[in-house]
């Protein structure tokens, strides 16, 4: 009998042993869960697939947001337009945390950093930061707002140098330039023809030939640009518009012949927003030299409507903006220091 | 397997009828029994440090379909996808099998529940018991099931080895239908002929280096009241154990034997292997085809370059996958029963065999199992060494919720593999081809009856299956 006792408790011994397991097991996920913060697992998928998943978030001011980026088809990358963040990478298969804090309220847009496809610039997503307590303040109009710029209009350049200008020979004609040429202002809302014509007209450079006063002009153009500046915009413009436009600025990236089969398509596609258009070719003189910083600035912010040219406003800050013309001039103006 | 119930004869047989091979033990003084060391019969005898192991699996076995069911999307950030198809799944492939054969089924979760229920007490078995105690189907007995099951594994792997609720559901359903089969049937009716790891397993422990047999068959003989076949949880009678496919390894005869005539052996590996079937059941054939089968189409799925393959094997109920499906069926179920049994037809045709093409098959399909062990192993090399980074990761967060309990700050750095991965794995197929060359060779000495020949054909076979896993694995 005292066996039969003894076996009893060593039953009952083991089956306490496997109720408490299992209600350690099951309590462990109940206990914890509140503590770590909770992540929000978004997915990429190439924008044909349907792109973020989530894609429209909201978070308020000074609140983190946890985020864990997969990718359900190819590298993809991921970056917040405004913030001035590195851009990180999404590989299939892994996970990328990501942690974000805003400061100020607005609408944020996170878009892919890799050329994932045709389509690429379409992967975009949103990110609403509130702040209850925050007043709404009313934004600057973009400066080719404020000029009343139409960035669509055709362009046509009345004069083109005959070489490409060199920034270098315009600053060993050592003239001295009339200041309102060399002014911020004056730079961002005209075009380099506008200078040309205009120094052209000065009495001062009568004794210049046509070349020359476009290498004085080229010289004058980037005193308003910075080698700082010029790197950074080199930067984004790799990173997010070589695809298209191509390393060298000639509008030949790797996206380019698809982008202008979408032209042939439009007659027999004409549903809206599939249009597409041979990307713009920045060594173009008649196209670059007629456009003002400002309107480029336009054609960047707002994108080029039906021409595939996406719209980086919500994307670029104002500098980034700025950097990126400044890099686009290199393409038309030679300013490396001749021997 | 060979069940006593099968067995009306065994009480008058002639012990060299019933087990050839122990008449030989003297012959094997390299076995050793490691019952008779004495730590390991204090830990084998006590049923406490079992029990214990088996109740840790089984919390582990609850918290992962908690983990799996309600835990992160993100196979590489669930503890469930992790823990199981990478930390177990590999640890079953490079160390129980290889090194214990079943010796997982001792402490396998699954099955616990139901026996628990069928013994009446989890600790030991007791009188109020539970259950119909059916005894299960002849017709289903074997491992045909056991391969259907592998086959199901394998037509739904991509969404199964990545998709956590998809594994938390298998896991789930596994253990009720584990519970439910040991309530309508006697034994370990699941476990001997539904779970497909089980027939994994015991196929491979063929080859294993652990045996559990009878010391000296004569005193069994002599023994009227057979307390082991009593106390098997798996109905089998040790003394009628022809190879260790069927062995849970639980111990209970070694605990409940009172002549202390029961031996937990190491041995030489592949001891099973090379005695000709004297049977002419397929199944076995079968399973061992289906997993080299598998083995290949695993590699290609998880480790070849082809988007386009992984993405059928993904997209389940997609025109694609129908065809992957198909194709997987065929490779399995067609091409290489094809070509095997073309290749023991043309040996026959050579020697001149007279045994009927069944049971050479049958015989002959012993050699694929070191291949096929092997292709495994060679395959969890590539698949899963890799990634055993993240089971530290997954320990931290298991439910991919942000936790951080090993508090461990900075992702650990995946395992480079490459520059030893494919030479290990051509060592291990070459393993795999020469051992497999031995235990034809071996048959084919034991079969031939006009003349010995070793089974070129096979051997071929052999060959250019490890070509195929080897291009897969290494390129």
């Amino acid at each position: 009998m005292a066996t039969g006792r003894l076996e009893m408790i060593k039953e009952w011994l083991a089956r306490g042993v496997i109720i408490l397991g299992m209600v350690i097991v099951i309590s462990i996920p109940a206990l914890n869960r509140r503590e770590g913060p909770q992540r929000i697992v978004m997915h990429a998928r190439m924008a044909e697939t349907g792109g973020w998943t989530p894609e429209n978030l909201t978070v308020a001011v000074g609140e983190p947001l946890n985020l864990q980026l997969t990718s359900d088809d190819v590298t993809h990358g991921f970056a917040v337009g405004q913030l001035n963040q590195p851009a990180v990478d999404i590989n299939p298969g892994e996970m990328t945390d990501v942690s974000l804090m805003f400061t100020k309220p607005g609408k944020y847009t996170f878009y892919c950093t890799r050329w994932c496809s045709v389509n690429h610039w379409r992967m975009r997503g949103t990110i609403e930061v509130t702040d209850p307590s925050a007043k709404t303040e009313l934004a600057k109009p973009p400066l080719y707002v404020a000029l009343g710029l139409d960035i669509d209009a055709d362009r046509i350049a009345g004069t083109t140098p005959s070489e490409i200008p060199s920034v270098w020979r315009g600053a060993l004609l050592n003239r001295a330039l009339p200041d309102e040429f060399k002014s911020l202002e004056y730079y961002r809302s005209h075009t380099p023809i506008d200078l040309w014509l205009a120094l052209r007209s000065e009495t001062a450079f009568t004794d210049l030939s046509n070349q020359e006063v476009w290498d004085l002009a080229a010289w004058a153009w980037l005193s308003n640009t910075s080698p700082g500046e010029v790197q950074a915009g080199r930067e984004l413009f790799s990173a997010n518009c070589a695809a298209c436009h191509g390393e060298g600025g000639a509008g030949n990236g790797v996206f380019a012949d698809m982008l202008s089969a979408g032209e042939a398509n439009i007659a027999s596609n004409p549903s809206p927003g599939e249009h597409t258009q041979r990307p713009a070719n920045f060594t173009d003189p008649v196209r670059m030299l007629s456009a003002s910083p400002a309107l480029l600035q336009g054609k960047i912010i707002r994108g080029g409507m039906g021409t595939g040219m996406p719209s980086w406003g919500a994307i670029f800050t104002d500098d980034q903006t700025w950097a990126l013309i400044a890099y686009l001039w290199t393409f038309q103006f030679n300013s490396e220091v001749l021997p | 397997m060979t069940r006593i119930q099968e067995m009306g004869w065994i009480e008058e047989a002639a012990a060299e009828v019933i087990n050839p091979q122990s008449l030989k033990r003297e012959d094997h003084p390299s076995r050793i029994n490691l019952y008779r060391i004495r730590w390991i019969r204090t830990l084998l005898e006590n049923r406490w440090p079992q029990f214990m192991l088996r109740a840790f699996t089984l919390m582990a076995l609850v918290f992962t379909i908690v983990t799996a069911l309600f835990g992160s999307r993100v196979g590489s950030h669930n503890f469930a996808i992790i823990m199981v198809w990478i930390a177990w799944w590999s640890t079953l492939k490079l160390g129980f099998i290889p090194f214990g054969g079943r010796s997982w089924c001792s402490i396998c979760p699954i099955a616990l529940p139901g026996e628990w229920l069928q013994q009446g007490g989890i600790l030991e078995k007791r009188k109020h018991r539970f259950g119909l105690n059916l005894r299960w189907p002849k017709q289903l007995k074997g491992s045909w099931l056991q391969s259907g099951g592998f086959l199901l594994i394998g037509l739904f792997s991509a969404i199964t080895l990545t998709d956590p609720q998809v594994t938390g559901w298998v896991l789930l359903a596994l253990v009720f239908l584990a519970i439910g089969m040991s309530v309508v049937f006697e034994q370990r009716a699941f476990c001997s002929y539904i779970c497909p790891i089980g027939g994994f397993s015991g196929m491979y422990a063929k080859a294993a280096p652990l045996e559990l047999r009878v010391i000296d068959q004569e005193i069994c003989n002599r023994h009227a009241d057979k307390s082991c076949y009593e106390a098997c949880p798996w109905g089998l009678y040790p003394l009628a154990l022809k190879d260790s496919s069927a062995c849970g390894l639980c111990m209970e005869c070694l605990r409940a034997c009172p002549k202390d005539n029961l031996a937990l052996n190491v041995r030489p590996y592949g001891t099973d292997l090379g005695r000709p079937e004297s049977t002419s059941r397929l199944d076995e054939t079968m399973l061992a085809l289906i997993m080299l089968g598998s083995a290949l189409a695993f590699s290609a799925v998880f480790l070849g370059p082809w988007g386009w393959l992984k993405l059928s094997a993904f997209e389940i109920g997609s025109l694609n996958w129908f065809i992957y499906a198909a194709s997987f069926l065929v490779l399995n179920l067609i091409f290489l029963p094809g070509i095997f049994t073309a290749c023991v037809w043309l040996w026959k045709k050579f020697t001149r065999n007279g045994l009927p093409m069944k049971r050479l098959v049958a015989s002959q399909s012993q050699g694929l199992l070191p291949l096929g062990l092997l292709a495994w192993i060679a395959f969890t090399i590539s698949f899963a060494l890799p990634k055993l980074n993240v089971i530290p990761e997954v320990l931290n967060d298991p439910f991919g919720w942000g936790w951080n309990l090993l508090n461990i700050s900075s992702p650990t750095r995946s395992v480079d593999v490459s520059g030893f991965s494919p030479i290990l794995q051509v060592i291990l197929l070459l393993v795999g081809v020469v051992w497999s060359t031995q235990v034809t060779n071996k048959l084919s000495k034991a079969a031939g009856e006009k003349r010995h020949m070793l089974n070129l054909p096979v051997l071929a076979f052999y060959l250019v299956y490890s070509f195929a896993m080897l291009w897969l694995l290494v390129g």
